[in-house]
């Protein structure tokens, strides 16, 4: 089976190529660029096409199945409307896909298992990367305040931090935000 | 303790309602709180809203009823109570090909650049390099108006040039890099390419239909008897929302709404031009004024007129190539829920049409017309080649447009 996976996005398109060549009797092929979509997916001749929901060529791609005669007319996989279920999984997971007539949905349904498995893996890993991120960065904006309460207020560290922490206290506001006010107020009121 | 729906939107300036409605505090006032997800392609915003991930939909008045009737796609009933608005498209060409067909300066004229651009078509078409258009979608109001323009000029649509789908917000690209010749598509994307200084908007699609019908409220048949009363809430408070929109007092703070990082993430110069009818035609030039570019509120413009969802069936069958039937025009028409609109406004500051259809294009002049609520004058809804479209004469309408 040919299956076709249209992703900008070269990392997540990897995880999915990587899981579903693990299927065994698949050839997967990545298009990654916009550009000539149509000609490169006429090209692979694909039986199945993958694509995530956040590619703005979906509507293109649509268009070009229902009016082309270069390909074997992939139509959405909603045609099997026999499991709701697994459609609306797979559009929670972010991924859609287009499936050449006579294909059985006993052997299309593994692939799009997979490739929905892939999808939730890859935005689960995508979310801990952010987390990771916004907590660097709220740990940097919390020590560039405390730096600034210390020479502004003649603070030691410790009291320069417990400082912080009581007024998010009692404002019930996260650390890192009340942080953010006081980097913000000091740049408007014309600091350094 | 409010409601929360979800609306699914395309960054557009006519989602402008229902973001407006939420952050002008109508839907609060309704006991409502809206939450949005914003798509890049129809596809999604579609697939999100019949497989339960919104409750609503920001979408193009065709596409809502191509669903109900299961072209490309297996058929799964939507619902229009409200209608977002009217036009606010306009074609945009190259500017070597503006050259050719258009003026300088001004909006051309319907005929005249049709005329041009027949001729640059055919020379193209002999030369073995057709002229391509950009639409956004092929069931849009936009590749309707589009082809019914290019039609009556003498240009076949599907044989005389390529008419391909663009996603708005690469419009402008496709221009630039000479994918595309021409460009049909809502704002703020014409503009974005005028400013680049790609592109010239030679025709605002409200000259082709004055009240072509654009994007609507649309909910899966089987949600909205569940959430009836959460509806007609929503339909009120984008009614507020719309009588809001036109209060020029208050364009330069809905434009910056609109263009926050969350809805359209972009341009609020932009915007406030399409909001305010005030459009900058080729790079440079002084905006121009051009009346009705968008509308959405006046001669209850946001009623869902069942013979306005019949014209657009009829284009699907002029399109599509599909044969007239009767029993489909029923089902296309019972996509527009008037009954829901009007209950929903009853007993508001709403004028209400005492009917649900009219003959589309049939009004000449300020007309006063039957209404059950309020008084209801409508403007001049011409079709730009005069001909009317009366819903009970659907086949004769059809066979009397143009072949080519």
């Amino acid at each position: 089976m040919r299956i076709a996976v249209i992703d900008e996005n070269a990392a997540r398109a990897a995880i999915i190529e990587q899981g579903l060549s693990e299927a065994g009797e698949t050839e997967v092929f990545v298009i990654s660029e916009r550009h000539g979509l149509a000609r490169a997916i006429e090209a692979l001749d694909p039986d199945v096409v993958l694509i995530d929901l956040g590619n703005p060529s979906r509507d293109m791609l649509e268009e070009y199945f229902a009016v082309s005669r270069a390909v074997a007319r992939p139509v959405a996989m909603f045609v099997d409307q026999s499991d709701d279920e697994s459609i609306g999984n797979a559009i929670e997971a972010g991924v859609s896909a287009y499936i050449v007539d006579g294909m059985t949905s006993a052997r299309i349904k593994p692939i799009l298992n997979l490739a929905v498995r892939r999808f939730k893996a890859f935005s689960r890993l995508q979310n801990e990367l952010q987390q990771a991120r916004s907590e660097l960065a709220d740990r940097d904006i919390i020590e560039k305040a405390k730096k600034l309460l210390m020479k502004k207020r003649g603070l030691a560290e410790p009291d320069a931090h417990a400082m912080l922490r009581k007024y998010a206290m009692n404002s019930n506001k996260r650390l890192a935000d009340v942080a953010d006010a006081i980097l913000m107020a000091e740049n408007m009121l014309g600091g350094e | 303790m409010t409601d929360r729906l979800t609306i699914g939107f395309l960054p557009l300036v006519d989602a402008a309602l229902p973001i407006l409605a939420q952050e002008l505090g109508f839907a609060e006032e309704q006991g409502l709180t809206l939450e949005f997800i914003r798509d890049v392609s129809w596809a999604s915003v579609l697939d999100r809203l019949l497989y339960g991930h919104s409750d609503f939909a920001h979408m193009l008045a065709p596409l809502a009823i191509a669903a109900t009737l299961g072209r490309g796609r297996p058929a799964k009933a939507l619902s229009v109570p409200f209608v977002l608005g009217l036009n606010g498209n306009a074609v945009t060409m190259s500017l070597d090909l503006a050259d050719k067909v258009a003026g300088r300066d001004g909006l051309g004229l319907p005929y005249e650049v049709g005329a041009k651009l027949k001729q640059e078509a055919l020379l193209r078409k002999a030369a073995g390099r057709k002229l391509r258009f950009g639409v956004v979608h092929r069931y849009s109001s936009h590749n309707y108006k589009l082809r019914y323009w290019l039609a009556e000029c003498g240009i076949h649509p599907d044989s005389d040039i390529d008419i391909v789908t663009i996603a708005p917000p690469f419009a402008a690209d496709a221009l630039a890099s000479d994918e595309v010749d021409a460009i049909c598509v809502g704002e703020p994307w014409n503009s974005v390419a005028v400013e680049r200084g790609v592109g010239r908007i030679t025709l605002v699609t409200a000259q082709i239909w004055r009240r072509g019908v654009e994007k609507v409220l649309a909910i899966p048949t089987e949600k909205l008897a569940e959430k009836k009363e959460q509806t007609e809430r929503l339909i009120r408070a984008l009614h507020r929302a719309g009588r809001d929109f036109i209060n020029p007092d208050h364009w330069d703070r809905n434009a910056a709404i609109l263009a926050r990082s969350e809805y359209l993430d972009g341009s609020g110069v932009l915007i406030r031009r399409a909001i305010s009818d005030h459009i900058m035609l080729r790079s440079g030039a002084e905006p121009l004024h051009i009346p009705d570019f968008m509308f959405q509120y006046r001669e209850a413009a946001n009623f869902p007129w069942v013979s306005q969802a019949a014209w657009l069936y009829s284009q699907m069958l002029r399109w599509d190539g599909l044969s007239y039937d009767a029993q489909q025009q029923k089902q296309a028409e019972a996509v527009f829920r008037p009954d829901i609109y009007r209950k929903a406004l009853a007993d508001m500051d709403a004028p209400m049409p005492s009917a649900n259809a009219k003959v589309e294009g049939g009004v000449q002049g300020p007309l006063a017309v039957g209404a059950s609520q309020g008084a209801l004058t409508l403007g001049s809804d011409p079709f730009f080649d005069g001909r009317a479209f009366d819903p009970d004469q659907m086949e004769s309408y059809l066979r009397n447009l143009p072949k080519n």
